[in-house]
Order: structure tokens, then sequence, then C-alpha cells
């Protein structure tokens, strides 16, 4: 690991403006990705802003009847939390889907979202990659590309954002709440925080420099049933090979793409009546595969069929 | 030109408590709490596995939640009260957790124990607040019935490359009392 220098947040404008003014800081929460990145040298910091003390570990109810989930609620907390359990019971089920018992309790809510891929060529210093050395090239394509995307992909990058709890966001229409170094606040749709690889693959969301995520919010939950599937090489504590959160009529995808999923084609169709297998299709004519991952195409029409059709979630 | 001076590392002095001992500690920042806990403080107990989080080998327990120690800064937990294998128990006096993974002959090589032990203790207080986890079919409930598909579920985050998992699902299923009574 390089060295770095170290600096406890008192405040999450604090940590903004200090993240802006060093140079080569990170913030760090429950530090599970980014440590074992920086054990790799993937990730070379030179400061680190630990904001895992900051009041932000609260989750409360909004006036319109939603919830607003602090960004360092651990995502054990935040799948236990009663209300999201009863209210919002896809965002339980992808977290408990994500990672161990250990990891859960330490990665934070804000962490899931700012988490990398988890690509094996990104991974692997010694092979190209675009995310981690811009203009190297990509050995995912035409490499062992098993699990990479097959919807918004580019030539530059084929990685999937790894998040099982950013796809049951999507599904529930979440925003996120951040605060810039000079102290304004916005609020980010969930959709428009992941950004597609493009040619810029290593530019991975649409927060500005020194940027911090303090909340997700959630509007009130939807009418209708809500789901989470993942489907994996082992029952537990593997990324996905696909999954899929519903939530009412929305419908979001997971490890297809460098950002969670909404299927929009989808909806749009099963709102004009659409058969589950001509919705399926309407999302997934887009899609393409690299090689070998194009098993995931059809992977991913059965899943979303059979979910639609509402078979057995087991 | 002359080589750039050689700049020692940032350190950090700290406290922290391990075991129920207070302990002032100075360490390079890219200490992790493994190596804190074994090269700093001597407590080998705690085994390192592969380093990334993936076994879970050096699961310990930070105020009662169990973490994995090697993907954590030791400065993160300033203030913080750490229990390690040491402090479940030591020869004579072992945890009846301990004691069970003994009945149970619940290890082959023994590397994963520390470990599992640590977690399972973890586990079993998750259990007894109720936390959810993806084999828990109602959400709503306020009691998780410890079935063994729960056990195997929440202890997925250790490894045991001796495979002596239906053993140590035996010991921990011995020392779960009233929490095991729905399986």
């Amino acid at each position: 690991m390089r060295p770095f220098t170290y600096e406890r947040a008192e405040s999450a404008s604090g940590a903004a403006k200090s993240a802006a003014e060093t140079p080569g800081a990170r913030f760090l929460a429950g530090g599970t990705n980014l440590l074992d990145l920086m054990k790799l040298e993937i990730e070379r910091p030179a400061h680190l802003i630990d904001v895992g003390r900051l009041p932000l570990a609260r989750i409360e109810e909004t006036p319109d009847g939603g919830l607003r989930i602090g960004a360092v609620v651990s995502n054990s907390a935040a799948a236990s939390d009663r209300r999201v359990r009863t209210r919002y019971p896809v965002l339980t089920h992808a977290l408990v889907a994500g990672a161990s018992p250990q990891l859960r309790n330490k990665a934070t809510v804000g962490g899931n979202l700012m988490q990398r891929t988890r690509c094996a060529y990104f991974y692997d210093p010694a092979k190209p990659c675009n995310k981690r050395d811009p203009g190297a090239g990509c050995s995912a394509l035409g490499g062992d590309a098993r699990g990479n995307a097959i919807l918004g992909a580019s030539e530059a990058c084929v990685a999937v954002h790894p998040s099982d709890m950013a796809v049951a966001l999507a599904a529930l229409d979440a925003a996120v709440e951040t605060v810039a170094p000079a102290g304004r606040t916005r609020t980010i749709p969930i959709d428009a925080l992941h950004r597609l690889p493009g040619e810029t693959p290593h530019v991975e969301t649409s927060l500005e420099p020194g940027e911090l995520v303090t909340a997700v919010v959630l509007p009130p939950p939807p009418e209708g049933r809500q789901e989470y599937r993942k489907v994996r090489d082992r029952a537990s504590y593997a990324g996905g090979l696909f999954s899929l959160a519903l939530a009412g009529g929305r419908l979001a995808l997971g490890a297809v793409a460098l950002k969670p999923w909404r299927a929009t084609q989808a909806e749009a169709a099963l709102a004009a009546g659409a058969t589950p297998a001509e919705a399926a299709d309407a999302e997934l004519a887009a899609a393409r595969g690299t090689g070998r991952n194009a098993f995931k195409i059809t992977l991913a029409r059965r899943v979303v069929v059979d979910a639609l059709e509402g078979g057995p979630t087991r | 030109m002359a080589d750039p001076p050689v700049r020692a590392a940032p350190r950090a002095t700290f406290q922290i408590t391990v075991n129920g001992e207070a302990r002032r500690v100075d360490v390079d920042l890219r200490t992790t709490l493994l190596d804190l806990l074994r090269e700093t403080l001597g407590l080998s107990g705690t085994k390192k596995g592969c380093d990334h989080g993936q076994c879970g080998a050096c699961t310990v327990l930070v105020d009662g939640v169990r973490i994995n120690a090697c993907l954590s800064l030791a400065v993160m937990h300033e203030g913080q009260q750490v229990t390690t294998i040491e402090g479940v128990g030591l020869p004579p006096d072992l945890s009846p957790l301990q004691r069970a993974f003994l009945e149970r002959d619940a290890f082959q090589c023994g590397y994963c124990t520390p470990g599992q032990i640590c977690s399972a203790l973890g586990m079993l207080e998750e259990v007894r607040r109720g936390e959810p986890s993806q084999e828990t079919l109602d959400l709503v409930a306020e009691i998780v019935p410890l079935t063994d598909a729960e056990i195997r579920e929440r202890m997925s985050g250790n490894i045991c490359r001796c495979s002596a998992y239906p053993q140590i699902l035996e010991a921990i299923r011995d020392v779960a009392g009233p929490l095991g009574a729905g399986a």
C-alpha cells in the first residue's frame, strides 16, 4: 500500500472542501472496497478523509412519506430497519443478496453506490484497462468476459456495476443527496448518478470533484409487488451474473451494464399491454454479447419473463 | 540531480480497547486492524487468510459487531472495543462455543476456526436482534427462526478449506439454544 495522510472529517461540507483542496484525496467510509483496491495499488490515494463518523448514520421519515437513509448507515442496518423491511422489501432483499455479513456490517450505503467494478481485468494491473489507465485499452474485450456488460457497453469498457442495492434503488426511483465543496447541496436521481462508459470509462459518476454523497432518499413505496432476484455461480457470497428488481410497475436490471439498468423499454411495453415476453424482448433488443457473456442475454430474458409472470422467487 | 529525500510514512497514535484492555498504540497509518492485532499487539489468534475480505479468517468483533479485520485500517477504530478469539476464551476457560467446536470436532487444520467462532458469536447477536438474511422469507416477523439454512447462509462469509461445515453447523446449533428452536 502506498503511504497516505489521514483526517477524520467533522462535517460533510468540511469533508467535501478538504477533498477538493487536497491533491489525491479520497473519501473513506467502511473501506471494504477502497482498502482492498489500495492493497492492490489500483487505488493510490495520497490522502484519506474518513467520513465514517459523520452524523449521517440515521434513517428518518421524509415529509412525503418516504425515507432518508444516511450515507454512512451500514448495509446491515439499512437492510434490518423495520421501515425498510416493511415498506421497501426489495431493498432489504437486494442488500442481503450482496457480499457477506461481515462486509455488510462494515460497508455503508454511500460506499455501496461508489464501489468500483469487479471486472477481473480492472483488478489485474498486468493487463490494460481503460478504467484504471485511460487510453490503455480494454483487455476484457475478447478476453474471459463472462460476467461483463450486455447493455450500454462501449469499445472502451464492458465492465458492470457490482451493486445489488443500487438495482433496487433504481426500481424504487430513489435519489442521492450530496454536498459539494462550496457547501452547495443537490439531489441527483439514481439513474443520473452512474455513467455509461462511452469513451471515458474512468469517469464513473456525475459527481463533481470533492462532492460527497450524504444520503439516499426513497420516495413513498409504490403500489404493488416488490421483488429481487439474483442469479450467480453459487448460492451465497458471489457477485451476480444477472439480477432484477421489481417495484410496482418499475423494473431494473443488475449486472448487465456499468450502471443499474432501469428497464424503461420493458416498462413502457407493459404499460401498453405487452406480454412479459414482449416486454423482455423490447428491453433486450439492444443487448449485445462480447463473446463468452452472450448467454446472459438468454438468461436475462428468462428471468425477466418469469418475474413478470409472477413465478416463485426460489 | 539528488534523489528526493526519503520521508517516513505518516503515523498515528491513538487508543483502542482490545479484549477489555485499553491500549495506546503508535502505528504506520497503513496498518490494518488485522496487522495491528497480530503484529503490534502479538494477538496471533486472529488469522490472515486472503487479506482481501474473501475468506473470513480475520473476523473479529468491533463494539460487538463482526467485521473482516483485514479490510479496515487500525486508525479507523480509535476508541472502539475489539474482541478477538483470545478475548472469547483461553484454555482452560473456554467459552461454550469453543467447547462445542471441540466436542463436535468442527475443524481439521484449525486455521479458519478463530474467525468461524468470532463470526458465529456476532451472527447469533444479529439473529437475537432480528436482522434478516437472504434466507429470511418473512421480513415483517420480529423473530427470525434460526434454521440450518439460516445458519449456513449467515456463515457464508467464513470459508473452511478442510470443509468441516457439517460439524461447524452442529457446534453453532448446540449453543444457539432457544434461538435454534426453529431448526
